[in-house]
């Protein structure tokens, strides 16, 4: 029996190393080219000519911050007889150069997490059919199927500096990098890094050399964009009024010490109070301590005033790199002092050891259900899904947690009962050019239709958000019994716009009783309170100060 | 630009002695309200310059629930807005009941 | 003005300047319940441009004047509403002005203080505006000329442009903060004119070291540097009012011998942190990141305030 299977297995395999061979021809293509591992940014376009064949999967570094700028450029220089049909499997496509490979035809099927700045550009060449779409992911299901069924042929990577052997020092913005390598590098994948000097001895080894294939020093160094970067001189009366809720209605009676923020104003403006009204609710240590969150300015006034115990991050930010340096007690750092990112780490981390994410979106429907997409921009998910959902696999308990699970259900038996994830989406009714927050249907949906996607692209199911926090106020949504109730508790929140004046006024009101909803004078808030004075830093210089002078805006944030 | 008015009966006379108050800026979203204690005690007149337009129904809205909350009877609200939204104008007009309920001038 | 709950509370003062309103800048700024308004917004005295344009209007035309107390002596006062159209200068916002500093010029003696915040001309209505500039201008050498100290204030979101900065370079004194700039052409009019070489709007920091307060006290445009805070400028104010020597042509005579020193010393000079090197700043690459306290130190170090120019 055992010898007849693998009898049979040897009839229809030539080898088990069909893998590697093609490698090391790939390699061996190159040779001529590097010396070493080192190739001059003049041959980059022919090293991708002799290691990447039609039809690859290709792995571009890009994220949301961090990109491979030079490696990106040769990649779209090449000769289209050697190199096209490319599957670009990435979690950013965020440079101009990114969208032009599918204009030319170097590149045809896209699976991506993120598309920020070019998200207008993407809706038109999905609509077109220049890209084929795989998958919107977010950060954690594309790296995960980088591991399964996407693992890249082809790894173009960015890094700070290379020592001759290869070894990678990826400085304070290492995010996607070691898990982009460790799936191509260990599934017979060519790795390119290029990198912004080479010198004898990098500062800490990021990426070991071994993993490396060819090293390209870039003219100028990659391009990182300051995304997280909220100037508080723009924050306004309205988002003070929803980070007062948030902190004195969700952060306070549930205790969230574990927790991950979004990147727009509302919870800047949280960051900016926890030292002032934070402070005057006595509130310090009690919430807020632990963080998945990229270094964010704006937390730099509450760290400084003794709330924050730590803060585990996905990548870094443009200016942050010294104060992160002094602050190792907060930040993750290596040896060499600067900070040490890890995109996949922070999302699991934000999955399962964090008791809130708490962030704003563009649309909201009726179910909860939230998305950042317009019919005319895709801007993919990035981590927010992962972080806005409940993790099913999570086994340990936390008072957060518990409260969560036993509000959805009170009646459960406690020792069998999970506890539910706070998921909290908090902006104001009406956003840019008065564009609603709350809608009937949400754009993806005819999104999805004119593309004929399986799934819409929703960023947050409504199953797992527990709370809405508009300037109107917070709706409990665990508190909600059906799905009557559960769309009243919304419309009661959705102030102005259509989707609030059709409430109906009545059961809004009873809910209000039973505290599943509730307005800013039943928390004891004023809303003439909410006055930019109460924001511990109102312009970008005043967190230069907090900082002791160690945080070093890039210039379009500085007026002075 | 589009012009609103709509005239309301407040269930009360605004409190305070206040004569006048004016309050917020004419900036993209943003609006001034001008406060004027003249009318008979039992009204309310609202007026409306906006650059936004359409939006008549969400203002009817916004003054409707207003009036209810402060009952800022014998007042004239005059509003000159840069496209301010739902929210901005329920504070400021709160903000402009709440100067007038003052004791002054 | 009846004594309210508003004249008996001692004010915050402590607040930003550059944050506040005209209307918050004059309440804080002088001493509790004393403004009396000209021409307030009930008035209704708006632009009669901007509706051909389908703008919307402001009742004061985003300029408040009026005249007040300040530590118990009688001021004018004029504040630019800098969100307003960029507290740009239009037909009526000009007039009300224009009016302020010709009852000062016939009273003789009352100080005036101007708020400047403006980006300049308005757009829409440019000719009256550039007419209402020449106006003003006119009307504080005139004040001047019958012995009335003009002195600006400049800290506000739109800084002082324009014909803005031709007003403040007619004042008897100026003081300005950190983020008061001051000038006539603005950064962007700078680059489209002359090449992002020359200028590059973009570069924030480089706008900030040529046109913000810092360089202008250190230049000796502007007399006094003061905190971004009401507090600052009420101390700047009273200072300059109580220090301002006499107008007449000595000083002009003063004024245009400092000017062509100041061209001579540092027109070479390619940037702000050159001029600061060549007066002695040993550490000029810093100066931008000082706070005030360490600034005014350091200037009144550097740049004795002086009072026999202008």
């Amino acid at each position: 029996m055992q010898t007849a299977i693998a009898g049979a297995a040897t009839s229809t395999r030539t080898s088990w190393r069909q893998g590697r061979d093609a490698r090391d021809a790939r390699l061996a293509a190159a040779v001529s080219l590097a010396k070493g591992k080192i190739v001059a940014a003049s041959d980059a376009t022919g090293l991708l000519e002799a290691v990447i064949r039609p039809g690859d999967r290709v792995c571009l570094e890009g994220d949301n911050q961090k990109q491979a700028d030079l490696l990106s450029s040769a990649l779209l220089a090449v000769d289209l007889a050697k190199v096209s049909g490319l599957h670009m499997v990435q979690s950013g496509v965020v440079l101009p150069e990114h969208l032009d490979l599918f204009e030319r035809g170097v590149a045809k099927r896209l699976d991506y997490a993120y598309s920020g700045p070019q998200s207008a550009r993407i809706a038109t060449m999905l609509f077109g059919g220049k890209i084929e779409l795989g998958a919107v992911h977010t950060y954690l299901e594309l790296f995960a199927r980088y591991f399964i069924d996407l693992t890249p042929n082809v790894a173009l990577i960015a890094a700070v500096s290379a020592d001759r052997e290869g070894n990678l020092y990826t400085g304070p913005n290492t995010e996607d990098t070691p898990t982009v390598v460790e799936a191509t590098a260990f599934k017979d994948g060519i790795v390119i890094a290029q990198v912004n000097e080479i010198i004898d001895r990098v500062p800490r080894v990021d990426i070991p050399g071994d993993r490396v294939h060819f090293v390209v020093q870039a003219d100028k160094p990659f391009f990182v964009e300051p995304l997280f970067t909220r100037d508080p001189a723009a924050i306004t009366e309205s988002q003070i009024l929803t980070a007062m809720l948030a902190i004195k209605g969700i952060y306070a009676p549930y205790g969230v010490k574990r927790l991950n923020h979004g990147i727009g104003f509302n919870t800047a403006a949280i960051e900016l109070l926890l030292p002032t009204y934070g402070e005057k609710l006595g509130l310090k240590g009690k919430v807020a301590s632990h963080f998945a969150l990229n270094p964010h300015p704006a937390l730099i006034p509450a760290i400084e005033s003794g709330w924050v115990e730590q803060i585990h991050s996905f990548g870094s930010e443009v200016g942050m790199d010294e104060y992160i340096r002094a602050r190792p007690d907060v930040y993750f750092t290596g040896p060499d002092g600067s900070l040490r990112s890890n995109r996949a780490f922070s999302q699991v981390a934000g999955l399962y050891a964090c008791d809130m994410f708490i962030g704003s979106t563009l649309q909201i429907d009726l179910q909860g259900n939230s998305s950042t997409v317009t019919t005319s921009r895709i801007a993919g998910f990035g981590g927010a899904p992962n972080m806005g959902s409940d993790a099913r696999g999570r086994r340990h308990p936390s008072e957060p947690w518990l409260q969560a699970g036993k509000e959805a259900d009170p009646d459960g038996l406690a020792p069998l009962r999970r506890g539910r994830k706070l998921v909290v989406q908090i902006g104001e009714t009406f956003g840019d050019k008065n564009a609603p927050l709350f809608v009937e249907q949400l754009d993806a949906l005819a999104l999805a239709e004119k593309l004929k996607l399986e799934l819409a692209p929703v960023m947050i199911y409504g199953d797992d958000v527990t709370h809405i926090v508009t300037e109107e106020g917070i709706a409990n949504l665990l508190l909600c019994r059906d799905a009557s109730e559960r769309e009243q508790a919304i419309r009661g929140v959705a102030g102005y716009t259509a989707v609030g004046r059709a409430r109906d006024a009545a059961m809004v009101g009873r809910l209000r009783e039973r505290g599943v909803i509730r307005r800013p004078e039943d928390l004891g808030i004023d809303p003439f309170d909410a006055d930019r004075s109460m924001l511990a830093a109102r312009s970008i210089k005043d967190l230069v100060h907090w900082s002791g002078g160690l945080y070093a805006p890039p210039s379009k944030f500085r007026n002075w | 630009m589009e012009d609103l008015s709509y005239r309301h009966i407040a269930r009360q006379r605004a409190g305070g002695t206040r004569k006048i108050a004016v309050i917020g800026v004419v900036a993209s979203g943003n609006l001034e309200v001008l406060a004027e204690r003249n009318l008979p005690d039992a009204e309310c007149l609202v007026e409306i310059k906006t650059a936004a337009e359409g939006f008549g129904e969400v203002w009817n809205a916004v003054i409707a629930d207003f009036v209810e909350r402060h009952s800022p009877g014998g007042v004239r609200f005059s509003i000159n807005d840069g496209g301010a939204r739902p929210d901005t104008v329920s504070l400021r007009l709160a903000q402009a009941a709440r100067l007038m309920q003052e004791d002054d001038q | 003005m009846s004594a309210g709950q508003t004249a008996k509370a001692s004010p915050d003062r402590t607040g930003s300047w550059y944050e506040a309103s005209a209307r918050t800048r004059v309440r804080l700024l002088l001493d509790p319940g004393s403004f009396e308004e000209f021409i307030g917004p009930e008035q209704r005295e708006i632009s009669p441009h901007l509706k051909v344009f389908g703008l919307p209007e402001q009742f004061d035309d985003g300029i408040v004047v009026g005249r007040g107390l300040l530590d118990g002596a009688p001021v004018f006062v004029a504040a630019q509403e800098g969100r307003f159209m960029g507290g740009a200068f239009g037909e009526v916002h000009g007039a009300k002005l224009t009016g302020l500093l010709r009852a000062a010029r016939d009273l003789k003696s009352i100080s005036v203080l101007l708020l400047l915040d403006t980006g300049g001309v308005r757009l829409q209505e440019a000719n009256a505006g550039e007419l209402a500039i020449a106006e003003i201008m006119r009307a504080v050498i005139e004040a001047r000329t019958a012995g009335v100290k003009v002195v600006g204030l400049i800290g506000g979101r739109s800084g002082c442009y324009g014909g803005g900065g031709l007003i403040a370079g007619c004042c008897s004194a100026l003081a300005v903060s950190e983020q008061g700039r001051i000038a006539v052409s603005g950064p962007e009019v700078i680059e489209t004119n002359r090449g992002v070489e020359e200028f590059d709007s973009r570069d924030r920091a480089l706008v900030w070291r040529t046109m913000g307060g810092k360089h202008r006290r250190l230049l000796g445009g502007a007399e006094l540097f003061s905190d971004d805070t009401v507090q600052g400028f009420r101390d700047a104010a009273l200072d300059l009012l109580g220090s301002v020597a006499d107008f007449g042509l000595d000083t002009l005579k003063a004024e245009q011998a400092r000017l062509e020193d100041r061209l001579q010393r540092f027109g070479a000079c390619p940037d702000a942190i050159d001029i600061w090197t060549a007066e002695g700043i040993a550490d000029a690459a810093s100066v931008p990141a000082l706070p005030a306290d360490q600034f005014i130190a350091l200037a009144d170090q550097v740049r004795r305030t002086s009072r026999d120019a202008r």
